[in-house]
């Protein structure tokens, strides 16, 4: 019983920490504009949440749903065939065997121990001898080439993907790509699905690349768009950068919400016998 | 998978099973990866490693263009006579030695508690740990400068009615401060790491422990801690990774700072000042010295640890 007590009460203790600051983003996006930081940061004074967004998305010609518009869209995007090339490349190195596996698994994995934000600069300097600086696809292109993907596919694969459910689709005359379409995806999703949201967050939490490779405002994602209005608060007020904060991680907590159920799974297989 | 003597005599069916697919179908599969990998990988590394060879010289007035010349020791010679820059590894360094070790202990000690029989409402627990992961680090840490902000902080607040406060942006206490957002951000993705190699943990034997008469705490250290050692390598490794990408943080608290977070607080702020102060070079040298202690550290850490244990 006691046990029972300092269990839940240390386990509560740490929720009350992590949960502490994003309550007060909350609250203070619901406080009349402009009283952000006024009053008890703990409690609400007032609900003015909505017409908050509404002045969020006037400011500055209504860029902050561009912005988060264009955080979709890289973070979709690259995720998306991020996970696609790397669930192809994991299966293939598990699944298959053929000359420079061992190499290319090696050189992936010693990608995986590299500090990725290293690779940013010389990239800029590559992507402005070729014109791609101020391009979407400067953000794009990097944000697809996952390493952990590769590595966490191949694990998932060689664990989750029967040599023989392989063969009997051989058997069936179905081609590789086939089989790996219609039987090992299916097997493999909790990975993907994990693969899928890792990779969705990188990109969304990666500041300094976009910061470096695009130009103009139009095309930045919410995170550069919003440290931009905090370090201009002459001309944006800090109450947007709260409001914005706050609208900008709904979508990404709603996304973890809703498919924490494959993601735990997936997890499971990152973490290894 | 069957060794080759078994596949040898069994026609061309079973010798496909064996991995042998013809090299066009394995092709599709990897091509398009390493491709784009040798793009935005290896390139570079390469790049960034032949550019630092390159010094940039100024003529005496400064007026012509500065020209580059090949000499490849003066980046490197030059940064590791540059205070700031070796200041900042330093830095990066004592923040790693402190940060990692409490993240992980809490992140372990949270595992533990979670995958105890007396946890109570477990999935709300693990939602609530790992949200912070869901915060994109420049977000966490613009949140967190409301938090520290002298005229709005709410922790100061409710301090105030202990008559107590903490100065965040003090000297000595910046870069604790940077490393409570980094902790905050990043315990709840390991805990869940470490939790789900918890769950793989076999019942029977912490059962036959139990019967041994181990107590809580014994089978948590004896039996369970052991058998989760793979997942803490895995997010040592991380983790020392992301202390020398320090950067996110540091750079969104620099403005508020009151001066304790210069412009060169970690390597790679340091890399980027000289980036955008054209000194391509100098910043490449810079990434190159980060990237070789990094993956020094790693691999030596990876290796320490892995003796006997091929599960990785």
């Amino acid at each position: 019983m006691t046990s029972r007590v300092a269990v839940t009460g240390l386990l509560a203790l740490s929720a009350v920490y992590f949960l502490f600051p994003l309550w007060w983003l909350f609250v203070a996006a619901t406080k009349p504009f402009g009283q952000q930081f006024s009053g008890n940061g703990l409690w609400f004074q007032g609900f003015s949440l909505f017409s908050n967004i509404h002045r969020l998305s006037v400011e500055d010609g209504g860029i902050f749903w561009r912005w988060m518009l264009n955080s979709l869209i890289y973070c979709g995007l690259g995720a998306l065939i991020g996970t696609t090339l790397s669930s192809m490349t994991g299966y293939a190195l598990a699944k298959y065997r053929f000359t420079g596996r061992n190499a290319l698994f090696g050189l992936i994995l010693a990608a995986v121990l590299l500090p990725q934000i290293l690779f940013t600069l010389p990239l800029y300097l590559m992507f402005s001898r070729v014109g791609l600086v101020g391009n979407p696809l400067a953000v794009l292109l990097p944000s697809v080439v996952s390493p952990f993907g590769v590595y966490l596919a191949r694990v998932f694969a060689a664990q989750a993907v029967p040599d023989e459910v392989v063969e009997a689709g051989r058997l069936d005359g179905a081609g590789e790509l086939r089989i790996f379409g219609t039987l090992a995806t299916r097997m493999m999703m909790p990975a993907l699905v994990t693969i899928f949201l890792f990779q969705f967050v990188s990109i969304w939490n990666n500041y300094l690349l976009p910061s470096m490779v695009l130009g103009s405002d139009s095309t930045q994602p919410v995170t550069v768009g919003l440290v931009g209005w905090n370090a201009s608060h002459v001309d944006v007020a800090p109450a947007y950068v709260v409001v914005g904060s706050f609208v900008s991680i709904i979508p990404l907590i709603v996304a973890f919400v809703a498919l924490q159920r494959f993601w735990r799974s997936g997890m499971t297989a990152g973490a290894l016998k | 998978m069957p060794t080759d003597a078994t596949t040898a005599g069994l026609g061309a069916t079973s010798k496909r099973r064996a991995g042998l697919v013809g090299k066009g179908s394995i092709a599709i599969f990897v091509v398009p990866f390493v491709v784009l990998f040798i793009a935005m990988y290896l390139a570079p590394i390469l790049y960034a490693a032949g550019k630092s060879l390159f010094a940039l010289h100024r003529s005496g007035l400064g007026l012509a263009p500065p020209t580059l010349k090949f000499d490849p020791w003066s980046n490197y010679s030059r940064a590791f006579r540059d205070g700031a820059f070796t200041g900042g590894l330093l830095r990066v360094l004592i923040f790693g030695i402190v940060q990692v070790p409490v993240m992980l202990a809490l992140a372990l000690g949270l595992a533990l508690l979670l995958d105890s029989r007396s946890a109570k409402a477990k999935s709300l627990f693990r939602l609530a740990s790992f949200l912070p992961y869901a915060v994109p680090g420049v977000s966490a840490a613009l949140v967190w400068s409301f938090m520290y902000t002298p005229q709005s902080s709410p922790i100061n607040h409710l301090l105030g009615g202990l008559d107590a406060s903490i100065a965040f942006f003090s000297p000595s206490v910046v870069l604790w401060s940077v490393a409570n957002i980094v902790t905050w951000a990043w315990t709840g993705y390991n805990m869940l790491i470490i939790y789900s190699s918890l769950q793989t943990v076999p019942e029977e034997v912490i059962e036959a422990a139990r019967l041994d008469g181990a107590g809580a705490w014994r089978i948590a250290w004896s039996v369970k801690v052991p058998m989760v050692r793979s997942a803490l390598v895995l997010t040592t490794i991380f983790s020392i990774i992301g202390s020398a990408q320090l950067f996110n943080e540091p750079t969104v608290l620099q403005p508020i700072s009151q001066g304790s977070i210069a412009s060169t607080y970690t390597p790679i702020m340091s890399a980027q000042v000289a980036a955008t102060g054209g000194d391509y070079p100098y910043a490449a040298a810079q990434s190159v010295i980060l990237a070789v202690l990094v993956g020094a550290v790693s691999l030596i850490f990876f290796k320490l640890t892995r003796r006997g244990d091929d599960s990785l």
